[in-house]
């Protein structure tokens, strides 16, 4: 039906026009098809194969267990566990740079950009974007040391002004998570400043001067003019950085190794664990599996979430 | 009347308090978020013996090179700095070209089924690397790269041409179709368009691309950490974890070593810099 239908639509097709197209756009597409085959799909359903087996990985024997290793995930306490880690470090992540983000690009766009030129605000931001650029084996190296507890940077400060015993950052179970907070908020930081700079650079300077005529402070401009105008890019800073939080690793692996009393323990810190030094490869299949799932879903929920308030606009 | 001006005067005073107030805040921010930088910096060129004596926050008395020496002489810097910059500059170029290969067919091309290419390759990004990993690692022993930069470069130019593709048909769908059809006209094939016409009026984004391409793939951690097992095969980021991982007490080697680790992304980063703002606002085709 379709076919019939469209048929006259097209230009007819004369022999000439025929052999005038060569080569398919498909064509183009190969590389990344082959590499995508390779380096992503395949990996990924094997992945998922390896999750229904027992198996020490290499060329140890694979017990074909069906569901148990997701039935044992589910009973795993230190696998909740590194969810709801994930929530704090989503809070450092997604939602606490989001709002000091915004703060600080619209203090230094509208306000100290205005007053002091341009150059203030550009090296405030550059300032802000350093850790960003920052290999991140670098930035963990470094707050470990800062956080270390006999003669790290913090605690020597905390000396030098009379504050003997600082706290112990890493090694103390309840505020191991909140430590490493701090360093991602550092870390995290310029990332929405860059973004929400370049952002409100379209928003149209006579918006701002009416409301200001009409007698607006800087607060109800904000609200009423900055953050909806920037809407779509605050969406997409929350998606990546809410991604990112989620697949987190190095931070965690270089300052506390999912310790202490696995205080700190992320699923993606769990997987690798399993995989490569406890080598129980399908629970580590199983885990890696669960979490590419649980990120899909939250992905597709925040979409879902955009896309609905646009509409509603 | 006089009241009124006096009034004025205060609030003028006022608001120019609060401006400096302001300025004063957010540069207090900023020299939060450089403390880290001071540290690495000053603790790098202090000897080991003024480290313990004095603590971190001093500056240097005097200021030495030993703790580089320390680190040079316990790796291979020249073999890591080779091994960086060849996995990040392959990936870099090969990974624009392909994203460029892929996004033309999707903004241009509209092959049919292009939303769902592009979702899917999205996905890529999406994905935590722990549910590629383990097949990853075993493909590359079963095909003869383990321990190989060779498997980093391939593993990378796919993951960030999935992110480039998107990013780059997003841009050719807006691409000026009268000069398409002139190109056209002027009986060009679709090879010649996109190298004679295309290409040229995107190398902006694509210079972009290949800086931050080259950036993220330097910064990386968790695949090189698994794939490349021995120094000589190892990236300048790996190196530095290593040297962590030892537990090493000897904290201004350790100072020394993350400044050389950062040293070549930061020239890279300014020397692009400019390369950076251009590209983001010719964005726009004129």
């Amino acid at each position: 039906m379709t076919l019939i239908s469209t048929a006259p639509a097209t230009a007819p097709v004369t022999e000439a026009g025929r052999r005038r197209r060569p080569v398919t756009y498909w064509a183009y597409l190969v590389p990344i098809g082959i590499g995508f085959g390779a380096i992503v799909l395949v990996p990924f359903a094997m992945n998922l194969y390896y999750s229904f087996f027992d198996w020490k990985g290499g060329a140890a024997p694979r017990t074909w267990v069906g569901l148990d290793n997701y039935r044992e995930l589910l009973r795993d306490d230190v696998f909740w566990s590194s969810f709801g880690n994930t929530l704090y470090l989503i809070v450092a992540i997604a939602v606490v740079p989001t709002l000091i983000g915004l703060l600080l690009a619209a203090l230094l766009f509208d306000y100290l950009g205005r007053l002091f030129g341009p150059r203030v605000a550009s090296v405030l931001r550059a300032s802000y974007y350093l850790p960003q650029i920052l290999p991140i084996a670098v930035a963990g190296v470094v707050w470990a040391w800062i956080l270390e507890t006999r003669d790290g940077a913090l605690n020597s400060t905390l000396r030098a002004l009379g504050i003997a015993g600082g706290p112990d950052w890493l090694g103390d179970p309840d505020i191991a998570l909140r430590s490493v907070m701090i360093m991602l908020i550092w870390l995290q930081i310029g990332y929405p400043v860059v973004i929400f700079m370049s952002a409100l650079q379209r928003v149209e300077p006579e918006l701002h001067e009416a409301a200001e005529l009409d007698g607006a402070g800087w607060w109800r401009r904000f609200r009423a003019i900055t953050v909806p105008h920037i809407r779509t890019d605050i969406y997409v800073v929350v998606l990546t950085a809410t991604i990112g939080a989620m697949k987190l690793f190095a931070p965690i692996l270089i300052l506390t190794k999912g310790g202490p009393e696995s205080s700190t323990y992320v699923p993606s810190y769990f997987s690798y664990r399993n995989f490569f030094e406890l080598s129980r490869v399908g629970y580590g299949a199983a885990s890696a599996t669960t979490l590419a799932i649980v990120i899909g879903l939250v992905a597709a929920g925040l979409i879902f979430w955009q896309a609905r308030s646009m509409e509603e606009r | 009347m006089s009241t009124r001006r006096r009034r004025d005067r205060r609030v003028v005073a006022l608001l120019t308090t609060r401006r400096w107030a302001l300025l004063i805040v957010a540069a207090l921010v900023a020299v939060v978020m450089l403390v880290p930088f001071y540290l690495l910096v000053s603790n790098a060129f202090k000897t080991g013996a003024d480290y313990s004596q004095r603590g971190p926050l001093a500056l240097p008395e005097p200021w030495t090179f030993s703790a580089f020496d320390r680190y040079l002489g316990s790796v291979d810097y020249p073999r890591l700095l080779t091994n960086s910059v060849l996995i990040a500059g392959v990936v870099a170029v090969v990974g624009v070209a392909v994203s460029m290969l892929s996004a033309y067919a999707i903004g241009i091309g509209r092959v049919r089924g292009r939303t769902w290419v592009v979702f899917v390759l999205l996905m890529a990004t999406i994905l935590p690397q722990e549910a590629l990993i383990y097949p990853l690692f075993t493909g590359a022993q079963a095909v003869g790269l383990q321990n190989s930069v060779w498997s980093v470069v391939i593993i990378f130019i796919v993951l960030q041409a999935a992110f480039g593709t998107y990013l780059l048909s997003s841009v050719l769908g807006t691409f000026p179709a009268e000069l398409l059809e002139a190109a056209r006209v002027d009986g060009a094939n679709r090879w010649v368009i996109l190298t004679r016409i295309v290409a040229p009026v995107l190398r902006p984004t694509m210079s972009v691309l290949l800086v931050f391409f080259f950036v993220w793939t330097w910064n990386e951690f968790f695949i090189p950490m698994i794939m490349l097992i021995t120094p000589d095969a190892q990236t300048i980021p790996i190196a530095l974890a290593a040297l962590k991982g030892q537990n090493t007490l000897d904290v201004t080697q350790l100072a020394a070593a993350s400044l050389l680790s950062l040293l070549p992304t930061l020239v890279f980063f300014f020397l692009f810099q400019r390369t950076l703002t251009r590209g983001v606002t010719a964005g726009a085709v004129k």
